[in-house]
């Protein structure tokens, strides 16, 4: 990406979530890299004020913000040909907790949950990967969780979503392996977001935006498939998901 | 329920805690919750920043709005920390008209404390380089007030302690400086009247401030180094420098509330002492320092706080007008050093008028000191509260834990302009802090 005076054009970021609290620490670390960034979100307002934040913090004016329903999959198509260009990076961070008891009886909150956290993300990424791959390149970050490295009876509609989430993305990944197109799935662990601001975290098990935001970062220059942002959770899921299904159906975790 | 306490952990308090994430909901809760204000990042020392019955966390305002290099006004959200500025805008040349004694403070506490700095003297407070500020109040309503718009609520808003409504934002100067090092000249003073005489003849300089040895008794009462300090230029750096050093603070940290025997009389005469005596043996020279040693000495130890034990301390800082300040100063560090509270080095200053209806500042001398909290401090610090009365002065709110409803109303000659205003605007008994219950208002 050179232009005819020989200036490298800066490269473009798509942020899908850009209100969420990890959406925003990594377009604040992107900008700051010189990249374009754009945000989107269906609160458009709310990712305008994060836009303003990062504009101002980082002195970069290539922030825009753009928006879009992860719900509305009808609208994917129009949005992704509206784009200036394409990006070189595409991340998703979109992502809902919703309430497991109340998902357990409200069909359409349990929808919802399943479809802000599954549908939307992967029919959106798909559309994503056919431009890249027709281009020849591309990176595509999901965030996705570590609840859906199991199923437990605390959070089984959101994680469930997850792991739809994840085995999409693995197959994507299968898919593209042998081009230059990259996918990588990201499970942050507990984060201090707004998401979790109501739980009782614990201290070492719990990162901070911005060590989510310098993870993906880092995937543009290491790229890598599966990134647990502390290296402890990839233990704690590989104990939780060994345990045979009679004995873990009666713990409560 | 989340501990509220100040950050002198006296009086310990708590209370519900509601996090607001953006202007709106913190609007909404000024105007729907009773007994309400707002807390940034929790530095003021007693309980300013504790609502009577609920606290908004307004943490959560932490964007920063626009910068405009032309004027060199920033504009943010009211939690945006001080540190965050600072960590943004040095490094391109900008620094803020003043600062408080740590950086872990939010741009909403700087309005509401007025904060001062060490260059007060000349260049005012934080509020005097407020341009604007959007004010949510009790009613719903949400002002943009200014030196031009709703000016008496502007006024008001300045120093007042969280009390006329929630700061949601606002847009405030800031200034070029060429280097992020200060240029630091130390002064001996042997006593107070020289540190006094000192403290005078160096009003010139851009920021001054004396560090008062406060156990030093008889002829060396009031023994200080004077520190005179000026922003270095380019040319000033030794070759090689950066111009602007990132802070170097935060690799040490008090990791658990210290015994409290561990600071007595003696333990804090012998560190006074040895401050004085190194400090003593740079006199008359000057040094390049970096900003954040400078400015933020402390906030290079976490938990700074934890050093005075499990029962906290209590920080007092009072303001004496000139006439009869030397005099008084040296009444209250007699009454000190015979109690033997064990005190740090405390700070000694000169302050010009602050901006705001019920801001600390008054043409005058301040001394600040944080004293252990024990049994006997109490009968102390009601003495010394009896002498800054009899001097028409007064004591510091965003620091108070303790002062009587008597030396408020005595040392605050605008209290009822204010508590009119409160009334005008439906704040009163609606904006309510633990300190506003305290003191009356």
């Amino acid at each position: 990406m050179t232009d005819p005076d020989g200036h490298s054009a800066p490269k473009g970021l798509l942020l899908v979530g850009g209100t969420s609290d990890i959406g925003r620490a990594v377009a604040a670390t992107y900008a700051a890299r010189g990249w374009t960034v754009t945000l989107a979100a269906r609160d458009a307002e709310g990712a305008e004020r994060n836009a303003d934040d990062i504009r101002t913090r980082s002195g970069a004016h290539q922030v825009a913000v753009q928006h879009l329903d992860i719900l509305d999959t009808g609208s994917f198509e129009g949005f992704l040909d509206g784009l200036d260009t394409l990006p070189d990076t595409v991340v998703c961070v979109v992502g809902m907790l919703g309430d497991q008891s109340r998902a357990q009886e409200d069909t359409d909150h349990a929808t919802t949950v399943m479809r802000t956290n599954f549908e939307g993300p992967a029919l959106l990424l798909e559309m994503v990967a056919a431009r890249f791959a027709a281009r020849g390149h591309g990176l595509i970050v999901g965030v996705s969780s570590v609840a859906g490295d199991r199923g437990r009876a605390s959070n089984y509609v959101y994680g469930a979503a997850k792991a739809g989430f994840t085995a999409y993305l693995s197959g994507l990944r299968n898919r593209l392996g042998k081009t230059d197109v990259h996918v990588a799935t990201v499970k942050p662990g507990f984060v201090r977001t707004s998401m979790t601001a109501d739980m009782d975290l614990i201290g070492p098990l719990t990162a901070e935006p911005d060590a989510v935001a310098d993870r993906i970062a880092a995937l543009e220059t290491r790229p890598s498939d599966v990134v647990y942002v502390l290296g402890i959770w990839r233990l704690i899921m590989f104990i939780i998901r060994a345990i045979p299904e009679t004995i873990f159906k009666k713990l409560s975790l | 329920m989340k501990d509220l306490s100040g950050w002198g952990r006296y009086p310990r308090l708590s209370g519900p805690l509601g996090t607001a994430r953006d202007m709106g909901p913190a609007a909404t809760a000024t105007a729907t919750m009773p007994g309400v204000t707002a807390r940034g990042l929790g530095r003021s020392y007693g309980d300013a920043a504790i609502g009577r019955d609920n606290t908004i966390d307004a943490t959560g305002l932490n964007r920063m709005q626009s910068f405009d290099p032309q004027t060199g006004i920033l504009a943010v959200e009211a939690g945006v920390p001080l540190a965050d500025i600072i960590a943004t805008f040095l490094p391109q040349g900008y620094f803020p008209c003043a600062v408080p004694g740590t950086r872990f403070v939010t741009v909403g506490g700087m309005i509401a404390s007025d904060v001062h700095g060490k260059n007060q003297h000349i260049h005012g407070t934080f509020g005097d380089h407020v341009a604007w500020l959007m004010l949510a109040l009790p009613d719903g309503r949400v002002m943009r007030c200014s030196p031009h718009e709703h000016a008496d609520l502007f006024k008001a808003t300045i120093g007042g302690m969280g009390l006329t409504g929630t700061i949601l934002s606002a847009g405030f100067r800031l200034k070029q400086v060429e280097t992020g090092w200060i240029r630091q000249t130390t002064h001996v003073a042997r006593n107070l009247s020289e540190a006094v005489t000192l403290l005078s003849q160096t009003a010139n300089a851009t920021y001054t401030v004396a560090w008062i040895d406060v156990l030093a008794r008889g002829a060396s009462l009031g023994r200080s180094l004077i520190l005179e300090g000026e922003h270095a230029t380019a040319d000033d750096l030794p070759w090689g420098d950066v111009k602007f050093p990132p802070s170097t603070n935060g690799r040490l940290a008090v990791p658990m509330d210290m015994p409290g025997w561990l600071l007595n009389g003696m333990t804090v005469r012998a560190f006074n002492e040895l401050y004085y005596r190194t400090g003593a043996r740079k006199a008359g020279q000057t040094t390049t320092v970096p900003w954040d040693s400078y400015f933020f000495p402390l906030d290079g130890i976490a938990h700074w706080n934890r050093i005075y034990g499990r029962r906290g301390f209590v920080q007092h800082q009072c303001v004496i007008p000139m006439a009869q300040a030397e005099g008084v100063v040296s009444d209250i560090l007699e009454r000190i050093s015979s109690h033997g509270a064990g005190s740090f080095l405390a700070v000694l200053k000169r302050l010009a008028p602050g901006s705001g209806l019920m801001s600390f500042p008054m043409e005058g001398l301040t001394l600040a000191l944080d004293m252990p909290f024990s049994d006997g401090l109490m009968p102390l610090l009601a003495e010394i509260d009896a002498l800054v009365v009899a001097a028409d002065g007064r004591l510091y709110l965003a620091k108070d834990a303790t002062q009587s409803r008597d030396t408020f109303a005595a040392g605050y000659l605008n209290l009822d302009l204010f508590r009119q205003l409160r009334n005008d605007i439906g704040a009163t008994g609606r904006m309510a802090s633990k300190l506003s219950e305290r003191l009356g208002l």
